[in-house]
């Protein structure tokens, strides 16, 4: 049996009296796309700063690839690479240059084979004899991710990597770390954009207090956590939807109700009818990672 | 406990590249270091050997004809090896002190974070490339004096032993300075109400023995002096104090400088939270 790509196991930090992490287990398999979600100051930062070696833990221990981050950190971060949340840079040098002295930190000399397909799949060939302080912030955060690959790590974490970057660009980065995971390496994901994780994750973990409130197949939160079906109604008269159980939105007359199942709407609009709640428009959805999300953190 | 259904039952297993030699972080690190005073080379190596050129033009111009020192050694012969060494140890304190502030401040230290690299391989690529650049530094010092001085090197290892002393203990003192600092005018200070007042006390424009006996005291407690001696003394073969003791008191600050710094960078001090 392979060992985990990364194993978390009660791994604790305070930063004076606030908990940053409080006693935190995990365990991503090798291969898999992985969210790890939570509002700020959850700590997901400090847990994936934990694994780096950027930070120090009080109390646990954490390995990648089944290297102990600290007593092995040299196998640990051989095995990693991380796209940090800042946009930072060195403004000293190009593209190229960084790529081959970030390589060289990770041992490796002659990789310009690897850094020309790592360019050219981040569409930055064009750009790598560039200084950096030329590049636009999308073009920055590619070569982050780029730093990130240079050594081949078998794990991936992406810290936030598309905060403030344009559609376009987005997309772009999402085909390529699919193909990445495709390829076998096992990515790691914190982002804000909890559709993007709904589509992109096949597990979640989600923070709250430094501690994991919930932990499952994409799939199966959604399940657990989110009624089936949803409807959305606008009405001249929201107070009316609400005293049939609806949950009234701020603006517009919006009222929305959560079901086991769709079978239960029609009785709903009937009673909406009988009220005469004015009727004005209508939607019908599933719910979304969203609403497990806000749900979970409510519960927590 | 794992879900099945999470992972991909076909995805290959993925090796990191392999390792050309342990040496490699290293001298990435080094080279990195070298590179990044190299590409600025004007301001970090062409202006300070101006500037030191310019107090050895002004001063020499001044004393040249009313003071000798050591009996017959003429004053602006006396005063290179001092403007030598006070550039090595200004430049190589300034490359690690301000790589490391500005690698902080601007958040690019985690590429040096994050890679396999030991705390040890960390301190000594800093304070070697710091060296180098003192020793550039001052090498372009003494080349560019050479036509206005006859300069004699009655021991060519002690210059060399001094001024590679001098280079590593700025050099750690740097990554210290670089470390402990959070603001540029954190730096600033060190620099300005600590290594310049020692180096420029340090006997660089005179020999202690033109002190009254109470600053020649005071004088041996300031371990510049004993580096800008020592270093003297391999151009003159003459010095205010036996080159031994200060290869000792220069040998011992580097221990202890040393010894803090690789502290420091074990326990990840402001480095690693």
């Amino acid at each position: 049996m392979s060992v985990p790509a990364i194993r978390i196991q009660q791994v604790t930090k305070n930063y004076g009296s606030l908990k940053a992490l409080g006693g935190v287990d995990l365990e991503i398999g090798q291969g898999e796309f992985f969210g790890l979600l939570g509002p700020n100051g959850a700590g997901k930062t400090t847990l994936i700063s934990s694994l780096a070696g950027i930070v120090r833990p009080d109390g646990g221990t954490l390995e990648v690839m089944g290297h102990n981050v600290v007593t092995d950190y040299r196998n640990a971060r051989r095995n990693l690479g991380v796209v940090p949340q800042e946009l930072v840079f060195d403004p000293f040098f190009s593209v190229r240059e960084l790529l081959r002295i970030q390589s060289g930190y990770f041992g490796i000399r002659s990789n310009d084979d690897w850094i020309d397909e790592i360019l050219a799949s981040l569409d930055l060939t064009g750009k790598a004899n560039a200084n950096m302080r030329a590049l636009s912030g999308g073009m920055k955060r590619r070569v982050l991710v780029a730093q990130a690959l240079v050594h081949r790590p078998p794990v991936i974490v992406l810290d936030e990597p598309t905060a403030g970057v344009d559609v376009e660009l987005r997309q772009g980065l999402w085909h390529f770390i699919r193909k990445l995971n495709r390829d076998g390496h096992t990515i790691v994901l914190t982002t804000h954009y909890l559709e993007e994780a709904e589509t992109l994750c096949g597990r979640i973990a989600m923070l709250k207090g430094g501690r994991v409130v919930a932990l499952d197949t994409t799939g199966n939160l959604l399940r657990r956590f989110a009624k089936h079906s949803l409807l959305r109604v606008r009405l001249q008269r929201p107070d009316a939807g609400v005293a049939l159980g609806g949950a009234a939105e701020e603006e517009g007359g919006w009222v929305e109700f959560a079901f086991d199942s769709y079978q239960e709407v029609e009785p709903v609009l009937a009673r909406l009818r009988e009220a005469d709640a004015g009727l004005v428009e209508m939607q019908l959805g599933e719910p979304d990672l969203e609403r497990v999300f806000v749900e979970v953190m409510n519960r927590a | 406990m794992l879900d099945p259904q999470a992972r991909p039952q076909s995805a290959p297993r993925i090796e990191p590249m392999p390792v050309d030699s342990p040496f490699t972080g290293f001298r990435t690190l080094l080279y990195k270091e070298v590179l990044r005073f190299w590409k600025v080379a004007f301001q970090t190596v062409a202006a300070p050997v101006l500037n030191a050129v310019l107090y050895l033009l002004i001063f020499s111009h001044v004393l040249d004809r009313h003071v000798t020192v050591y009996g017959d050694v003429a004053y602006t012969a006396f005063l290179v090896p001092g403007l030598v060494m006070m550039s090595v140890l200004q430049n190589a304190f300034a490359n690690s002190s301000s790589s490391l502030i500005q690698s902080k401040i601007t958040g690019n230290i985690i590429f040096v974070l994050l890679p396999p690299l030991s705390y040890r391989e960390f301190y000594a690529a800093y304070v070697i490339a710091s060296t180098l650049r003192g020793l550039f530094v001052g090498l372009g010092v003494l080349l560019v004096s050479l036509p206005f001085v006859d300069l004699p090197i009655a021991n060519p290892l002690w210059v060399l032993a001094f001024a590679l002393m001098g280079g590593v203990i700025l050099g750690s003192f740097g990554v210290i300075a670089g470390i402990w600092a959070d603001k540029f005018d954190q730096l600033a200070a060190f620099q300005n109400f600590l290594i310049m007042p020692l180096t420029m006390l340090s006997g660089v424009f005179y020999s202690i023995h033109s002190l009254p006996p109470i600053w020649q005291s005071v004088s041996h407690f300031n371990p510049f002096f004993f580096m800008i001696d020592g270093f003297r003394y391999g151009f003159f073969g003459q010095s205010d104090t036996s080159p031994w003791l200060s290869l000792g008191v220069v040998g011992a600050c580097f221990v202890l400088l040393a010894a803090l710094t690789l502290a420091m960078l074990g326990r990840g001090y402001k480095l690693r939270s």
